[in-house]
């Protein structure tokens, strides 16, 4: 079969969004059955794509002309290489079985058919930034996705905290979108085309690393945006308004990593920029830790997952900033089978307690809902990084890229952050679904397992949140999938090599002897960090309570997570408000001064132009009519109507001729 | 021979009573028939040209029967608009037809 199939891939999500966007209302409770007939037959082509590619076949397809204007020319086109090609399975098979959950978790919702248009708005979206040959149609896709994220958490639209989350979501990404148009301006304006075989064929470190540190410093400023990082990470917390399948698929598994894919996709740009590597890896170290601390303590589930999304996604650019792009791109997508469970795992348990999310009113959920719990323990485990389950090998694999490459700091950061991680995480199940039950009786008797199509999913990805770590990552750095990708990112180590980034081979030689010793490092942390849970939340419930008195001030910091938001309310948002109090100020003095004076003067210079008008030059036409009526009036007297009168006038006058020539 | 200029002088006065009449009747048909002295003072003039004049040959004397040719017609159409007149105002005296006056 042909590999332009790929093209089916956005496209059936697209006619899908059709169908729901324009008869909706007809369609009401049945939108599901296209949406998620589109997105399971997308997700269907895209493995008939992928088994196509094993082979090593790639296709870099320009559909037709998109933009031409003078030496811009931007396509339409696709590019399926390994690394599309995992990001589009991630995407599509996780989008499918969370369009399936969408089923049971958004049924009897009012805008049912319209959650659905959304959903499959943003699969195109995604698919189209994922499966882009060039960075202006990624970044339509990153729009998109920008797009149904704004549309998605402000779903709720009459709460209006969520509407106005989802204004924060869009605001501060737009921060973000900045930094990557000048990236794109940049790159246009170096390599003079904006698709990726091209850029790529062209990069050249004879161009200076300036060039390269600019475009893709700006590149990862629009990353931090996208990718919920330091300093733009406020916005995934509030995210959480939207519906929790939205949570699972838009803010854990799949629009929050285009940031690392971006900067996978560049890796021939970041190589030659050691500066953005170094900023990259910081950035995401840092992101991990803090986004762990504040995780520590906050009472929400939902909460305590975004932020350890906020975490995870700052392993894989630490990842990324240590040049292991491969181990980034596997973090992501084990990230997407155990953060999506965890969201829908949380979702599970929001159902059976009719919109609960304070954690300190649940408690021993594992009776009622087996299958959520045993799922949710999977995912837990996974997130916190335990032998052998998925999140083990890949996060285990940026920690050890991390330390190799020299990045000592930031590896003491992660492994600082894997510790809170496995911590928080534990925190959250046993106090979710251990001990006893602490909401009233109400909500208490209808505790239920969520129906078949919601529990479905949880499965499938509870596998994969197991299996998908040790059947393609290991041995690790040479996996079966790392084999897959391993082409693409072939040409980064040499150019890596150019510029002296790459890593001795004596160090890879002694590192790889301390590879398993690492991996027991992180381990044991991993262990330590569940174990300290154990200990806080099942063995004695009161330490927690008496440690928070203890460090009154760094709880609530914690719990005030570092007072960001008020910051940036103070900082921006107040200075925002002022400033644009004082253009309002310009606005209505100057500008409408301005106007308002021009108005003045033009009625002031009609007022003289209609007096003109009406005594000088109605006058003059005025007069001469009066003066042709006055004529007529007087020589009207001649005509008298008597023929006799006219024939005498003649007779006069032809006396007076004759008289004339007979006499002069 | 009796002079060419006795024949103008009868034809000036013929015109000059012709005018005359026109000019100062008020009978509609009056006005006509001093029309046609006027008419006839000019035949009188063409036929004197015509007789005195060396080189004419023949042309006043046929100009005066054009003349009288068209007097006939012309009296033909006057006196049928003087019929016309006195249908539409019961009267021929020119005074008192004065519609087109201002």
């Amino acid at each position: 079969m042909d590999m332009k199939l790929v093209a089916l891939v956005p496209l059936l999500p697209l006619i899908g969004v059709l169908i729901n966007g324009l008869f909706g209302a007809w369609i009401k409770e049945r939108a599901h059955l296209i949406a998620v007939t589109a997105a399971g037959l997308s997700c269907l082509v895209a493995f008939v794509v992928f088994f196509q590619t094993l082979g090593g076949a790639t296709l870099d397809w320009d559909v037709y002309p998109w933009l031409n204007v003078g030496d811009l020319k931007v396509p339409i086109g696709f590019l399926v290489d390994p690394l599309s090609t995992v990001m589009m399975l991630v995407v599509t098979f996780v989008g499918f079985l969370i369009h399936v959950y969408s089923i049971g978790y958004m049924h009897g919702d009012r805008g049912y058919a319209r959650f659905f248009t959304y959903l499959n708005l943003f699969m195109f979206s995604m698919l189209m930034l994922v499966l882009a040959n060039n960075y202006l149609l990624m970044f339509l896709g990153w729009e998109g996705v920008g797009l149904c994220s704004y549309l998605l958490i402000g779903f709720w639209y009459e709460k209006k905290s969520a509407a106005d989350a989802g204004k924060k979501a869009f605001v501060v990404n737009r921060i973000g979108d900045a930094g990557f148009i000048l990236g794109l301006f940049f790159i246009w304006t170096t390599f003079g085309s904006l698709k990726y075989t091209e850029v790529f064929a062209a990069v050249n470190p004879e161009l200076g690393v300036g060039i390269y540190t600019t475009i893709t410093l700006l590149l990862f400023v629009g990353a931090t945006g996208k990718s919920a990082q330091l300093p733009l990470y406020v916005w995934l917390p509030d995210a959480m308004e939207g519906p929790t399948p939205v949570s699972a698929l838009i803010h854990a598994a799949t629009m929050v990593t285009a940031g690392v894919y971006m900067v996978a996709r560049s890796n021939a740009l970041f190589n030659l920029a050691p500066f953005s590597l170094e900023v990259v890896a910081w950035v995401g170290a840092l992101t991990a830790v803090f986004a762990a601390t504040i995780a520590l303590v906050q009472n929400d589930i939902k909460r305590v997952v975004a932020y350890s999304t906020i975490s995870q996604l700052g392993y894989m650019f630490l990842g990324a900033g240590a040049g292991a792009y491969p181990s980034a791109v596997f973090h992501l997508g084990t990230h997407a089978f155990f953060k999506a469970l965890l969201f829908l795992g949380c979702g599970s348990v929001i159902h059976s307690l009719h919109g609960e999310q304070d954690m300190r009113k649940m408690g021993g959920l594992r009776k009622a809902m087996p299958i959520t719990t045993w799922t949710f323990l999977l995912a837990s485990l996974a997130n916190a990084g335990i032998f052998p389950l998925a999140g083990f090998w890949s996060k285990d694999e940026i920690l050890f890229n991390a330390f190799v490459r020299g990045l000592t700091i930031p590896w003491l950061l992660g492994l600082i952050g894997a510790f809170l991680t496995a911590f928080y995480m534990f925190r959250l199940f046993f106090q979710v679904f251990t001990g006893h039950f602490r909401g009233d009786h109400h909500t208490a008797h209808h505790l239920h397992e969520s129906p078949p199509n919601m529990a479905y999913p949880l499965l499938v990805l509870g596998v994969l949140s197991v299996i998908a770590g040790l059947v393609l990552g290991f041995p690790p750095d040479h996996g079966l999938y790392h084999r897959y990708v391993a082409p693409i990112f072939e040409v980064a180590h040499e150019s890596e090599a150019v510029v002296e980034h790459a890593v001795s081979a004596a160090t890879e030689h002694a590192a790889g002897a301390s590879e398993l010793v690492m991996a027991a490092v992180s381990l044991a942390v991993a262990l330590a960090g569940i174990g300290l849970a154990y200990l806080f939340y099942v063995k004695r419930p009161d330490i927690p309570a008496a440690l928070a008195d203890k460090l009154r001030g760094l709880y609530n910091l914690l719990l005030n997570k570092y007072w960001v938001d008020e910051l940036y309310e103070a900082i921006f948002i107040h200075f925002g408000k002022r400033f644009c109090g004082f253009l309002w100020v310009v606005d209505a003095r100057v500008v409408d001064g301005a106007v308002n004076g021009s108005s003045w003067l033009t009625m002031r210079l009609s007022a003289i132009s209609s007096w003109h008008d009406m005594k000088i030059v109605d006058g003059l036409v005025n007069a001469i009519a009066d003066l042709i009526q006055g004529g007529s009036f007087t020589l009207r007297r001649l005509q008298t109507g008597a023929i006799q009168n006219y024939i005498l006038a003649m007779a006069l006058g032809i006396v007076g001729m004759v008289a004339f020539y007979l006499f002069l | 021979m009796v002079p060419l200029s006795y024949y103008l002088i009868l034809s000036v006065i013929l015109f000059g009573i012709g005018m005359f009449g026109a000019l100062t009747r008020r009978n509609a048909v009056g006005i006509l028939m001093a029309l046609e002295l006027m008419f006839n003072a000019v035949n009188l003039n063409f036929v004197a040209f015509s007789r005195y004049l060396p080189q004419a040959l023949m042309q006043g004397q046929i100009f005066a029967i054009f003349v009288i040719t068209v007097a006939a017609a012309e009296a033909a159409v006057g006196l049928a608009i003087v019929l016309g007149l006195y249908r539409n105002f019961q009267t021929i005296n020119v005074d008192e037809i004065n519609l087109m006056k201002w």
